[in-house]
């Protein structure tokens, strides 16, 4: 039983997907200016909240409660949502949710489903199974639907088509909608979306959901959108099942008043997102009759038997860090190869396969702090990505340079003698490569700096040797 | 599945190893020291939500008490149509006469050949512009307010609340019943950053607002 | 006051200019400067990379060399943080109740540069000349874990002649990150890409900041680019006098 994310397993190291991705003009582009809105934005938003300081604070220590007491909110969350008419079921990996899922789906006997934004659903891989299982899955979120339908990869969590541009879009939605034209503008695109999925909604009766929230205290569910095919999906169908992480628990309804202010102003700089549905259980004559809630685990309890990394949980999925990313900025959310991107991912995604992959993400950072600065749970990711360096380098993952690198450097700097014997020995060695007191190149794939920067050369005498000379000159 | 159960909780267990302090205390101890209630006064907590809803592009008919028919067919006329759907206990006071109002119990395709609904609320917040529905029988179920492509919404000045924490200290008192929040028509930014109003849910709402 | 300069192992080795700089501004203001021979770093590297058993030794290092110092000048934000952030932490992990009560008497008299100037010692202008035109570039550490703020702005704003430039996007880090630069150096050129065209943009001569770490790397592509625009410590600005004035 071992647990996965998405094909994060086989992704390529972040350097060398990255190093293509940075050469993407039209991404780079793309992403540049797409975070660059959201970031106005949601700067707008945020400074207009005099309390936006104690949100925070009240939304980490909420999340930091409920790890504390996860059993019990857990328990207290399936009593009260059966007791309203739900199921709740248990999957212990991804393969467990796939099979639950798949079993409820065919006992309705139904061909399709209809699903809502769900990065939960990705990550273990569910429309793969569903498919397996001659059963079609219809993604209705519109990025999600020009993903699936561009057979493509989500690149961001909130916006995840980001790095596509209309034309691009357009081309997809007549290859695979079948129509004749389309004009080129985002209203027609968003149109032509309506139309192609408004019949499911009214037909198909099965739908797949993740939550932003589940409410112990009252055994609630909350979903958080903008589009309207998340109030579909979730009140038209016959049957709903909703999958959901672990770390999802709220402990209270009076909770909502933190995190609905703090995630919409944080994920896409508005005060309030269009739509969010709370339901509990089951309601007669309205909406689905059967509801289904799977609670996913998939290395979520390893995470939180991690002391240090452990506020890794307290996440609402609301992309700020992503946008405030100096790395993602460059890269988009394809190099890090998971449903979860930028800082959160680099974090998240090693995490859930036991730190046994990914391991290259923790590295994917210059630790400057935009991330903590941002997030709205006051997660510090700088340091848990200090903490998860650490992780790589004890199990031996690191590379064998690098190891030796960091050897030779610890004994240099063990004493000022061991400085200045290294000092000595740089100064000669540099001599071939210096110009000028400017090193430009340098041999033997030491050129990793050189490639794109210039090196100040060793001066001939150090501080310290300064100082010493000084110091006898002086008699000081 | 009581072994997945059990062993989830087990390892839940494991990774917290000790004793960590009472829920209830523990609970009890979390800062709250953000916004928890309004400060502005009447009028100004109705030109907010006012400001607000315009902010996001329903249009806002101004009515007295007695005067909801007639921003009814006010708000009808401005938009080109001539009837509504409506949820089986709202009020018959409020349907102005020569239009046509067809009382809930339509199926999918009968709601979505509709002209749009007519629905009242269970409160709403100013600062956020947000409209609170709940859904129990004596108002509308969930399809009603979602699938026709106009909303009209009445709401009373005495439902208006300044803060989302006032907001949900209400809705907590209905929690066991579905609740819609709606801050503006469904609306994307998907393409290229730029926001398209109008995706699935309705793309027009419009606000009647009762002082 | 007898102020001891920790002057970092990579200012120690690459730029000891700013060190003499750092010194000069101290001596000016009728303060001793004291350097203790047997500093060699303060262990970022290794933590923050992930060799965390390695940083140990040099925490403790560290420790002992400052023991009793009155005050601890520090020219390196990062180096700063390092100590501010991580050597609690690192103390108490080692259970070792000495390093405990060592890091906690030794924190509150280490000082970054500009700290020392400005809250430490309660100046502003320093008496420096320096005829050209500067953008600050607000290194990360400086900018979100020691929260200078405007103290470096201050500092240049008092220094005779000197144009303080806008820098747009400013709070941008500039990708050097540390070993960051080295093991996602298409990322880290990319990120200093932004950076360097934000500060050609500004029309500034001279690019400073309290970090040489970031220097070294923006300073690197403006010389590979031949963009005509250098950098320096802030420290080296400070330490810059007129024909009258002892340092150039």
């Amino acid at each position: 039983m071992s647990s996965y994310v998405g094909d994060a397993a086989k992704a390529p190291k972040f350097q060398t997907a990255a190093k293509a991705l940075v050469q993407n003009t039209q991404l780079r582009h793309n992403v540049k200016r797409a975070t660059g809105v959201i970031r106005n934005k949601r700067a707008k938003v945020v400074d207009e909240m005099p309390d936006w300081e104690q949100l925070r604070d009240s939304g980490h220590e909420i999340k930091q409660h409920v790890m504390r007491h996860l059993d019990f909110y857990l328990e207290q969350f399936e009593t009260n949502c059966k007791a309203a008419g739900g199921t709740v079921h248990w999957a212990r990996d991804a393969d467990e949710a796939n099979s639950i899922i798949v079993g409820l789906v065919k006992a309705q006997q139904a061909k399709e489903v209809i699903k809502v934004k769900t990065m939960t659903s990705d990550e273990v891989r569910l429309n793969g199974a569903l498919e397996n299982a001659g059963i079609t899955p219809y993604e209705t979120d519109l990025a999600d639907l020009i993903v699936q339908l561009g057979e493509d990869k989500p690149s961001h969590i909130v916006v995840p088509a980001l790095h596509r541009n209309r034309m691009e879009i357009r081309q997809i939605f007549l290859d695979k909608m079948n129509l004749s034209e389309l004009g080129d503008q985002p209203e027609d695109l968003a149109a032509a979306a309506r139309n192609y999925l408004r019949e499911k909604f009214l037909r198909v009766p099965v739908a797949i959901s993740g939550a932003n929230f589940a409410v112990a205290d009252t055994g609630s569910v909350c979903v958080v959108e903008s589009e309207g095919n998340g109030r579909m999906c979730v009140s038209l169908p016959r049957v709903l099942i909703s999958l959901v992480g672990i770390e999802k628990i709220i402990p209270s309804f009076q909770d909502l008043e933190v995190f609905l202010q703090t995630l919409p102003r944080s994920a896409t700089g508005e005060r309030m997102n269009p739509y969010n549905s709370i339901w509990t259980g089951v309601t007669p004559d309205d909406g689905p009759q059967e509801f289904h809630v799977v609670l996913l685990d998939n290395g979520r309890t390893k995470v939180l038997a991690d002391r240090e990394a452990r506020e890794t949980l307290d996440c609402i999925r609301c992309g700020a860090c992503l946008n405030a990313c100096p790395v993602y900025r460059q890269t988009g959310g394809h190099a890090y190869g998971s449903m979860y991107g930028g800082p959160i991912g680099a974090i998240l995604t090693p995490q859930l396969q036991s730190m046994e992959h990914s391991q290259t993400l923790p590295y994917a950072s210059s630790l400057c702090g935009a991330c903590y600065e941002v997030c709205p749970v006051k997660i510090n990711i700088p340091e848990i990505l200090v903490h998860l360096r650490g992780k790589v380098v004890e199990r031996g993952d690191a590379p064998f340079e690098e190891k030796m690198a960091m050897k030779a450097a610890a004994w240099t700097l063990e004493s000022p003698e061991h400085l200045e014997m290294a000092r000595k020995l740089g100064r000669i060695a540099q001599r071939p490569f210096v110009d000028k007191g400017v090193i430009s190149h340098l041999p033997f794939g030491l050129d990793a700096w050189t490639r794109t920067r210039d090196l100040p050369a060793m001066p001939a005498e150090s501080f310290r040797e300064w100082w010493l000379k000084r110091e006898k000159e002086t008699g000081v | 599945m009581s072994s997945a159960r059990e062993e989830i909780l087990e390892r839940i267990r494991d990774a917290m190893g000790g004793s960590t302090p009472s829920r209830e205390n523990d609970y009890a101890a979390i800062p709250r020291n953000y916004v928890r209630h309004g400060s502005l006064d009447a009028e100004a907590k109705l030109e907010l939500l006012v400001d607000r809803l315009h902010d996001y592009g329903a249009s806002v008919f101004h009515a007295g008490d007695g005067e909801i028919a007639s921003s009814v067919a006010a708000a009808l006329k401005a938009r080109g149509k001539s009837s509504l759907l409506i949820p089986r206990d709202l009020p018959r006071a409020w349907l102005p006469d020569g239009l046509q109002f067809f009382r809930e119990g339509s199926n999918y395709h009968e709601v979505d050949a509709s002209e749009g609904v007519l629905t009242d609320c269970a409160l709403a917040i100013a600062m956020t512009g947000s409209i609170v529905l709940r859904h129990s029988a004596g108002e509308a179920r969930r399809a009603l307010s979602l699938i026709p492509d106009y909303h009209l919404c009445v709401v009373f000045a005495s439902q208006v609340v300044e803060t989302v924490p006032e907001g949900v200290q209400q809705m907590k008192t209905f929690a066991d019943i579905p609740i819609t929040t709606i801050a503006g028509p469904s609306a994307t930014a998907d393409i290229e950053m730029i926001r398209v109003k109008g995706v699935h849910g309705p793309r027009t709402l419009d606000v009647i607002l009762v002082a | 006051m007898r102020i001891s300069l920790f002057i970092t192992c990579y200012n120690d080795t690459f730029f000891p200019q700013t060190g003499k700089a750092v010194v000069s501004v101290l001596e000016e203001l009728g303060h001793s400067v004291e350097f203790r021979p047997a500093q060699t770093c303060c262990g970022q590297m290794h933590y923050n990379t992930g060799y965390q058993q390695e940083a140990l030794p040099m925490m403790r290092h560290f420790l002992e060399v400052f023991r009793d110092a009155e005050v601890i000048c520090i020219p390196s934000s990062s180096c700063v943080a390092m100590i501010r952030d991580h050597y609690p932490k690192m103390a108490a992990a080692s259970g070792d109740a000495a390093q405990k009560l060592a890091v906690k008497d030794t924190l509150p008299r280490i000082f970054e540069f500009t700290e020392l100037l400005v809250d430490h010692l309660g100046v502003t202008d320093v008496g420096a000349f320096f005829p050209h035109s500067v953008a600050l570039h607000p290194s990360c550490h400086s900018l979100r874990s020691l929260k200078l703020g405007d103290r470096p702005a201050r500092l240049l704003n008092s220094v005779r002649g000197l144009t303080l430039v806008e820098l747009e996007q400013s709070e941008e880090c500039c990708g050097f990150g540390g070993t960051f630069a080295i093991k996602n150096a298409d990322v880290s050129t990319a990120m200093l890409s932004d950076k360097v065209r934000c500060l050609l943009n500004s029309g500034a001569e001279i690019c400073a900041a309290v970090d040489n770490s970031c220097l070294m790397h923006i300073g690197g592509a403006l010389s590979r680019q031949r963009t005509g625009m250098r950098v320096l410590h802030l420290a080296e600005i400070l330490a810059s006098r007129n024909k009258q004035g002892a340092m150039e």
